[in-house]
């Protein structure tokens, strides 16, 4: 019973039914598609990238509550951050969905995107998680083609 | 048109099928998951195997494994009789003519691409047509649409309705002069449907269309006679026949089989080789190259044994109740629209969860201990014709029974509670 809520926390659950930053982006000069094929999950990543620092980011797709959520969180804290910041995060949230910093995972610089921690006991669902992360990293790079999570 | 055939479900009965009695069959259905006892409803998937079938597949590797058709000593005799015993019974399951008609392949899959490349491939010219259905699986979809890219012909889809019927009425006009070949599904995994198929055949034939049938769904479900449907080609798998994976059934008319090509080259499928000059082997050897699943077809013959010692009546009957309970409780929960409502169906109640996405349900009941399907099914058109992503699908086999259809029940309130 419990375990179940460590994977749909309040906070996810909140961030899936009303999703942050969600839509086009009028400023955008980046963006990047993301689809995991097990499942269907589509994400897309708009950015404004101002010279070295993501002034704005937006997302929009479909996909189930963890892709959601962790999508509309990672808009929340990428914003006003500097490429090898948003970068560096990625890095870490990467980690802390596989379960490989650790139990307590992550440190201080993850904030709010500790509760993603959850998807570690759901290998299956760790895509879910990963899949909008994939897809801003491929942003951030100006690549204009679809990542997959296959 | 003529009204539809009755799709050869096994005869309607009231009387009682011994549930719990079957349950002990199946070992796997022992085991928990998550400390809570298993309940398998992923039929459509993969079926769970009776002990029958497991002993059968490790009694052929304790005591005979050996290669069939190449030796002249005891193990290879008794392998090799085990594994024709093994299609002689699978072509009685199906009501084929001739066992020669059998031809054992990995699987539907394989059987759906033996057929796109060695029957229709040579068949098309540019600007033939290809007639499919809206509710294939992707492996009668992929194989044709090869034969497309390969040939320059076209796929041509007979639609679906809003209860997930297919829209007879566009098939005449979709039966063109330039149609070429005819494949659908007797049962879609996605819906449940049942196609009246031997309606379907009728009108094919009356235009020179051959046929195959998509049979993974139906053959654990429905009693299947091929003569009987009309159908040219036939495709089961054994996995989903409470049978081991790797093994399945084309079957074939005679006359076709033995004008086709070969599929792959290799041993067991050649009379005599030389580098001039190969012959090739009678079917259906002649599409069996290599050394095949003997292990497999051998377990299939075990399953189809089993099936055979059930009242088939008594079955059906089950798995009709089943289902409309099912049907009924799953309804019932808030928020839930059933995808797949055809008047003919077999047990599979495919739904979605509005404001829930499937992944989130699967993953719920998974917790539950409820192994179902959250997923597009591999029939990514259905989905997209009912506007949704993916659903969740539960699909009954011979041993679920209406208390685990109360455990789903649970789940999805559960799921309620977590998503407020
Ligand atoms: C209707 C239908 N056709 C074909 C297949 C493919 O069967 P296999 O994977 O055993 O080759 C399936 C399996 O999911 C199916 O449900």
């Amino acid at each position: 019973m419990s375990d179940l809520r460590d994977l749909y926390q309040e906070l996810i659950l909140d961030h899936t039914k009303r999703p942050r930053n969600f839509g086009q982006l009028a400023t955008a000069n980046r963006k990047a598609e993301g689809f995991n094929p097990l499942c269907g999950d589509r994400v897309t990543v708009h950015l404004e990238l101002d010279g070295d620092t993501v002034r704005e980011i937006h997302f929009e797709g479909s996909g189930c509550a963890i892709s959601t959520a962790s999508a509309s969180l990672m808009t929340e804290a990428i914003k006003g951050l500097r490429v090898e910041d948003a970068r560096a995060l990625f890095e870490q949230v990467h980690k802390l969905v596989t379960g490989a910093s650790g139990p307590n995972g992550g440190g201080p610089s993850l904030g709010k995107l500790v509760v993603l921690a959850g998807v570690r006991d759901y290998p299956i669902r760790v895509k879910c998680a990963s899949l909008p992360w994939h897809t801003l990293c491929a942003a951030l790079s100006g690549g204009d083609e679809t990542v997959t999570t296959e | 048109m003529k009204a539809p055939r009755r799709a050869h479900p096994r005869e309607r009965s009231s009387s009682g099928l011994d549930v719990a009695r079957i349950r002990k069959d199946f070992p796997i259905l022992e085991r928990t998951i998550r400390g809570k006892p298993l309940v398998y409803i992923n039929n459509a998937a993969t079926t769970q195997k009776p002990r029958a079938v497991i002993d059968a597949v490790s009694r052929y590797y304790a005591h005979y494994n050996s290669n069939v058709h190449r030796g002249l000593d005891e193990l290879t005799e008794q392998a090799t009789e085990a594994f024709e015993t093994a299609r002689a019974k699978a072509q009685s399951f199906i009501g084929a003519a001739d066992e020669r008609e059998v031809v054992f392949v990995r699987g539907t899959t394989e059987a759906i691409n033996l057929v796109a490349q060695s029957f229709v491939r040579p068949r098309m010219r540019e600007g033939d047509e290809i007639l499919i259905t809206e509710m294939e699986h992707h492996s009668n979809i992929v194989p044709w649409q090869l034969v497309c890219e390969q040939t320059g012909a076209r796929l041509r889809v007979l639609p679906f309705d809003e209860r997930g019927e297919l829209v007879l009425e566009q098939l005449d006009q979709l039966l063109t002069p330039r149609t070429r070949f005819l494949a659908l599904a007797h049962v879609s995994n996605a819906l449940g449907t049942v196609n009246p198929v031997g309606q379907i055949v009728d009108a094919a034939r009356a235009a020179g269309v051959p046929v195959l049938v998509d049979g993974a769904q139906a053959a654990p479900h429905l009693r299947v006679d091929v003569r009987e449907l009309g159908c040219d080609f036939y495709a089961f798998s054994g996995h989903k026949t409470y049978g081991p994976t790797g093994i399945g059934v084309l079957y074939g008319r005679a006359e076709l089989l033995d004008a086709m090509p070969p599929y792959h080259g290799g041993g067991e499928m050649i009379r005599s080789v030389t580098f001039e000059r190969t012959t090739y082997h009678d079917i259906p050897y002649k599409f069996e190259a290599g050394t095949p699943n003997t292990a497999g077809a051998i377990g299939l013959g075990a399953a189809i044994d089993y099936l055979a010692g059930i009242d088939a009546a008594a079955l059906q009957a089950h798995e009709e109740e089943v289902l409309a309970y099912a049907t009924e409780k799953v309804s019932e929960v808030p928020g839930v629209r059933v995808t797949g409502t055809a008047k003919e169906k077999v047990s599979i109640v495919s739904f979605v969860m509005e404001g829930v996405h499937a992944h989130d349900v699967g993953t719920i009941l998974d917790r539950e201990g409820v192994a179902a399907r959250a997923g597009h099914h591999c029939a990514q058109p259905v989905m997209q014709h009912f506007g949704v992503p993916a659903t969740t699908r539960a699909s009954f086999g011979l041993y679920n029974t209406r208390q685990e259809v109360d455990r789903l029940i649970e789940g999805l309130h559960r799921v309620h509670e977590i998503f407020g």
